[in-house]
């Protein structure tokens, strides 16, 4: 079940948005991961592959979430979403 | 010797204080420990209030570390329960007062006499917080069951596992029966899923709790509370016992006892 789609229905129990924050929340504190800590990763990514594609840097968003790797089990995720404005010359080659 | 454990939440307000004193009193009057509890909220002492004790304090932890007074005269002897006594903290100071290397000093002194020294920790992760856990072997987290008492139990499990504590043990206070049962409260098995530790005891949402705090007696020794109930279980389960996680089942309905009448399954 996406979590984002939980608010606002209001069949969906409240226990169960409570423990889906709670686990997305988990994520972070146990990760320990700083707001300057995802910058320095998103800097570096825009700087390896800049020289392939261009990319819209304002709408590079990199985020901790968590993922289902199967039916039973979900894990923590790093997610990059990087819009391309163009591919370069250098990478179709 | 004794051993020494601490009670902490990260979160304040969640029932540390309640469950060191029920726990407490439990260990002498039902197993007849000799148990000491030791207030370690510097600033804001609360242990004594809720043991009705507060009129008998003449000196305090701080007298104890800085030499003031001798261990033995600042113990307040419980006349109620025998083997039962109190370090009350002091009211005046702050926590720098005392150092970690001076706590530990300090239970492994009590820990010669006593059975149990049970810690009874300030809110939060700093100098009170380290200087609660300091001295002790065992710790015991409190949360209710709630977004974020469960998140700053899992920081504080966090941090006594960096401390070296095997396995902290938990108990889940306030749970409503009513709200977890139409599903808005998280339920025992959520928490420990999440949090990943082994389970203690379920403390429930009991009004006779505020009575009892009011009288100055632990409701572990009320006969008619459902949280002395459960803290008795937390007792013996201390003490080695199986004791399995009392049910917590609500009286039914009358909508489902309708249904049940007319042989239909109730809802889960
Ligand atoms: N199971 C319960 N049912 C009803 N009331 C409760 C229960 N447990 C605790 N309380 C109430 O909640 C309040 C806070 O409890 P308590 O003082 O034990 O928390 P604490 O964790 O020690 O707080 P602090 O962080 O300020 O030291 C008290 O008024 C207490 O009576
Ligand atoms: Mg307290």
């Amino acid at each position: 079940m996406d979590f984002l789609k939980l608010f606002g229905r209001e069949d969906v129990s409240s226990k169960d948005i409570a423990k889906e924050r709670l686990r997305l929340i988990l994520v972070h504190d146990r990760a320990n991961v700083s707001p300057q800590f995802l910058e320095m990763i998103k800097s570096q990514i825009i700087n390896i592959i800049s020289d392939y594609v261009d990319i819209e840097e304002e709408g590079l968003e990199v985020k901790l979430t968590r993922m289902k790797k199967d039916e039973e089990i979900t894990v923590p995720a790093l997610v990059a979403n990087i819009p391309i404005k163009r591919i370069k010359h250098v990478a179709r080659a | 010797m004794g051993q020494v454990i601490v009670i902490t939440s990260g979160k304040g307000g969640v029932g540390k204080t309640t469950t060191t004193a029920n726990i407490g009193t439990g260990l002498a009057l039902l197993k007849h420990r000799k148990v000491v509890m030791i207030d370690a909220d510097i600033g804001l002492r609360n242990l004594d209030v809720v043991m009705g004790l507060e009129n008998r304090i003449v000196y305090d932890l701080v007298d104890v570390v800085q030499g003031v007074c001798r261990l033995k005269q600042a113990l307040i002897r419980d006349k109620r329960f025998e083997n039962l006594y109190l370090l009350p903290a002091a009211q005046t100071k702050d926590k720098t007062a005392v150092s970690p290397e001076q706590m530990k000093d300090l239970c492994d002194q009590l820990r010669e006499e006593f059975d149990y020294v049970l810690v009874d920790c300030p809110a939060g992760i700093e100098q009170g917080f380290k200087n609660a856990i300091a001295g002790a072997d065992k710790a015991i987290i409190v949360s209710t069951p709630e977004v974020s008492a469960v998140r700053d139990a899992d920081r504080v499990i966090g941090l006594l596992e960096a401390a070296g504590f095997e396995e902290p043990k938990l108990i889940i206070n306030r749970i409503r029966p009513d709200m977890v049962k139409r599903g808005d409260m998280m339920d025992i098995d959520d928490i420990i899923d999440i949090l990943a530790v082994d389970l203690l005891g379920v403390i429930p949402e009991d009004e006779r709790i505020v009575i009892s705090t009011n009288r100055g007696e632990p409701a572990v020794a009320d006969e008619n509370s459902k949280a002395g109930q459960a803290y008795r279980n937390v007792t013996r389960r201390i003490e080695g016992e199986d004791v399995p996680i009392m049910s917590l089942d609500v009286e039914p309905t009358l909508m489902e006892r309708l249904r049940m009448l007319f042989g239909l399954k109730p809802r889960k």
